[in-house]
């Protein structure tokens, strides 16, 4: 018999992952220094372009695949626009996500309903999902969220155990600083700011080839959003991401099974948002937390290499 | 495996050439260096030699272009024409990492560090041949040896917030040590340091410099010309007026070069009769205020400015002064004891309040305090202002009087600018400070607040800054001036008082105070123990 704790825990890594995924692109994006706001379209174009190319390849590899390459694309516009033209990164960022909601719809409208086949179905671990109760809620997933588990780990490696992240961490907190230690401060915000539209791409492919294995206008609901809380929630740390991930996407599951008892699922869906003022709140009381876990200095600052007039 | 990378780590990549450079030859040759910026240019065909293992101080006033002949030579700044060569290959170095890689190394007046991460991390960040995985063990091993050698005393785990800034300044060092860099720029190294600080940097400068390292060292100060240096470049107004051997020229000459005239300190006269019968102006009685940490700052101090007085407060910088100045201008919580200005309690009152009954504030970080950088010159002159008529109506700005008086506090006040809607954080730092004098001094303070008024300006703007504290004191203004500089105010000053741990060791007038005296309250001993 299944233990009783399994079936919530299991949804919630299920709804957590597109979470995840584009929370972890943003978190290296929001470290280099650029915020991303356009992560809600980027995920949609990559939902959609994912669910078009599966759709006519019959490959689900394929789809993810072009998803990240779309995602890429928007990641790379955004990083042209706010890195070289040294734009407002917040603008630039919003008008991404309604291009991305907008050009979605358009394109998408001959597409929706059609039921796909080529999906990530689930494939169970064998062995791990051995493991009492453990095994059936981490290694009973599709391949996508066992790539996430790892991904969260390697980034986390990546950002605080190499030089790599050094660089990121620098470029973010005080790019005059890197340049002057000799890093590529555009080189680097333009990688991480082109990794966070991958990132955002594969997860809308998650929503359309795994989640909800078909295209709807609209399908992210608002997932986009709670990624970029998720990035303050976690305090840019990827491992501190990954818990916030599982956590808003179980409040999204409870949506549904707490509705029949009359809780209106709009409340439930504020969970996230509030979750993320009481984490800013309780890092804002405290000097030390402030000075470890507070947003990188740089964030949403063009670099420019200062010249003097007089 | 770990041997391997350390290997690695300490091979510098492609300047092996320059290693194999004797002493005295040639490594770096700029010739015919021009950089403009808009309206300016900053260098005019400048010709500059270094040869490995001198020290070479390249003096000048500011503005003169000592910052920026060495930006472009650490590959901040490009050059409009000229060339470089660096151990006889011409070179084009577009950017940092192009001068980290030829060797060059440079510590910045405002240190390059990035302060949340920890001393290893920011120089691991430097080591070009570390490619992924960061083994700040490794790092730390090196940093251990290195710190050893030259005695730079650091903990690597430390995080750069945490360091004062001789220790950020060491860090800086450290990096330069570690790449091996073969030419080490240093932007006015001394500024931030404290005498015995200064000594070791000499010490350890020395000590790169016979190893065979080619420093160039920029510097105003002419004492240290004199006392580090093999050789010195002076600039004045973007170009070269003279490269001498130091040993063969006296400080005189060389003020004479960078100034291009000699410009003799005003003689002061103190108000010796000053009989301090009226009320003062300015009354702080026992007060105690926290600093920035949670713990107390100033202990209790107790004084009074009286009307057409400078009253100067005297001691080594992070003794409670700051707090002190943020108190009576209301930036800063009082936790006890009262402020009293012109008879009115205005403890704890807002920074508005204070400023509308006349108080002008010239904070010592100009840069953050002072201006708003991006907005422009206009701005900022009006920032004070813009809500009283006639700079505003009900509504609007009144720019037709903005821009006379702003044109007018320009002229007056010598900004040096192609325009006023520049942003003022592109103005030099002695075009700054007039900015901020024009705007305080024009509103007719009654008390001015000056927080080391003159620290890092050039001969000229310091004798400006200085004439007019005298002529706002003649015009019956108290001034409270905070000052690390102690000539100043004995030049300065009617009275001195000396701060130490947030208490004053002593008030006296400046006709019975002496360096010494000064001296050893500043150490900590009180005014009644100190025998004149």
């Amino acid at each position: 018999m299944e233990h009783w704790l399994v079936p919530p825990l299991k949804v919630a890594i299920e709804a957590g992952t597109p979470l995840l995924l584009a929370s972890l692109g943003e978190l290296y994006t929001e470290r280099s220094g650029v915020l991303n706001l356009g992560i809600e379209g980027m995920m949609l174009m990559g939902a959609l372009s994912g669910f078009i190319v599966a759709l006519i390849t019959g490959n689900p590899w394929l789809g993810l695949l072009s998803a990240m390459i779309v995602g890429g694309l928007m990641g790379a516009l955004h990083a042209f626009v706010c890195i070289s033209l040294h734009a407002n990164q917040v603008i630039s960022g919003l008008a991404l996500s309604m291009l991305g909601v907008g050009l979605s719809g358009f394109i998408g409208k001959r597409f929706v309903g059609i039921p796909l086949k080529a999906t990530f179905g689930v494939s169970p671990i064998p062995l791990l999902n051995k493991i009492p109760i453990l095994g059936s809620i981490l290694f009973e997933h599709n391949v996508i969220v066992y790539i996430s588990y790892i991904l969260a780990i390697i980034l986390w490696l990546i950002l605080h155990r190499t030089k790599m992240g050094i660089m990121i961490k620098a470029v973010g907190e005080n790019p005059a600083a890197a340049d002057a230690a000799g890093v590529d401060v555009y080189k680097v915000r333009y990688v991480c700011t082109i990794f966070g539209g991958v990132m955002a791409g594969a997860a809308g492919a998650y929503l359309s080839l795994a989640h909800i294995p078909m295209w709807v206008e609209n399908m992210t609901a608002g997932r986009g959003w709670i990624a970029v809380a998720i990035v303050v929630f976690a305090t840019w740390d990827p491992l501190r991401a990954l818990l916030g991930s599982y956590l808003f996407g179980g409040v999204e599951a409870l949506q549904y099974w707490l509705q029949p008892w009359g809780i209106d699922p709009s409340l439930l869906g504020t969970l996230p948002y509030i979750a993320t003022i009481l984490v800013l709140v309780i890092i804002g009381s405290s000097k030390r937390l402030r000075r470890a876990m507070s947003a990188p200095s740089a964030l949403c600052k063009p670099y420019i290499r200062e010249e003097k007039v007089v | 495996m770990k041997g391997i990378i350390r290997s690695f780590l300490l091979t510098p990549p492609e300047k092996s050439s320059l290693l194999n450079i004797p002493r005295g030859e040639v490594v770096v040759k700029m010739q015919g260096i021009t950089k403009r910026f808009p309206g300016v240019t900053a260098n005019d065909h400048v010709d500059f030699e270094l040869r490995a293992g001198e020290i070479h101080a390249l003096l000048g006033e500011n503005g003169a272009g000592k910052t920026t002949l060495m930006n472009i030579l650490y590959g901040l700044y490009r050059p409009d024409e000229g060339e470089i060569y660096v151990g006889n290959r011409r070179v084009k170095i577009g950017s940092p990492k192009d001068a980290i890689k030829l060797g060059i190394a440079m510590v910045h007046q405002h240190f390059k560090l990035i302060e949340s991460l920890t001393v290893a991390e920011n120089i691991a960040l430097c080591i070009e041949e570390y490619k992924f995985f960061s083994h700040i063990q490794d790092v730390k091993k090196n940093i251990g040896e290195l710190s050893e050698k030259y005695g730079l005393r650091i903990d690597p785990d430390a995080r750069v917030w945490q360091l004062s800034a001789g220790e950020k300044q060491r860090v800086e060092i450290l990096k330069a040590l570690i790449r091996r860099a073969k030419i080490l720029i240093l932007d006015e190294p001394t500024s931030v340091l404290t005498p015995p600080e200064k000594r070791e940097l000499f010490k350890i400068l020395r000590r790169m410099a016979e190893e065979g390292c080619g420093i160039v060292f920029i510097t105003h100060k002419l004492h240290e010309v004199m006392e580090v240096s093999d050789r010195v470049t002076v600039l004045r107004k973007g170009r070269v007026v003279a490269t001498l051997q130091t040993s063969e020229t006296n400080p005189k000459q060389l003020a004479k070069l960078m100034l291009g005239k000699e410009i003799p300190l005003r003689p002061i006269t103190h108000t010796a009769s000053l009989t301090y019968k009226e009320a003062p102006i300015l009354e702080v009685r026992n007060l105690y205020v926290l600093n920035d940490r949670g713990s107390l700052a100033v202990k209790g101090v107790s004084f009074e400015v009286f009307a057409g007085e400078i009253f100067g407060i005297a001691g080594v910088s992070g003794n409670g002064q700051r707090e002190l100045i943020e108190a009576i201008t209301g930036l800063r919580k009082v936790k006890l004891g009262n402020i009293i200005l012109m008879g009115e309690e205005v403890t704890n009152r807002t920074p508005k309040d204070i400023i509308e009954r006349g108080v002008a504030f010239i904070p010592e970080d100009r840069l953050n305090m002072g201006i708003a950088q991006d907005l422009s010159i206009s701005e900022n002159l009006i920032l004070k202002k813009y809500r009283y008529t006639p700079f505003s109506g009900h509504l609007f700005l009144n720019l037709d009087h903005i821009n006379k008086w702003v044109d007018k506090l320009i002229k007056e006040y010598n900004i040096i600018t192609p325009s006023s809607r520049l942003p003022a954080g592109v103005l030099s730092g002695g075009n700054i400070q007039r900015l901020i004098l024009a705007r305080e001094l024009s509103g007719n303070p009654k008390l001015i607040v000056a927080s080391n008024p003159t620290r890092g300006l050039d001969v000229a703007a310091t004798n400006f800054v200085r004439s007019l504290l005298i002529e706002q004191k003649k015009r019956g203004v108290a001034v409270l001036l905070v000052s690390e500089d102690l000539e100043e105010l004995l030049m300065l000053a009617d009275r001195i008082a000396v701060i130490f741990e947030g208490k004053f060791m002593g008030v006296l007038p400046t006709s019975k105070a002496d360096v010494n005296r000064i001296g050893l309250m500043m150490a900590g001993i009180e005014m009644a123990k100190v025998r004149s």
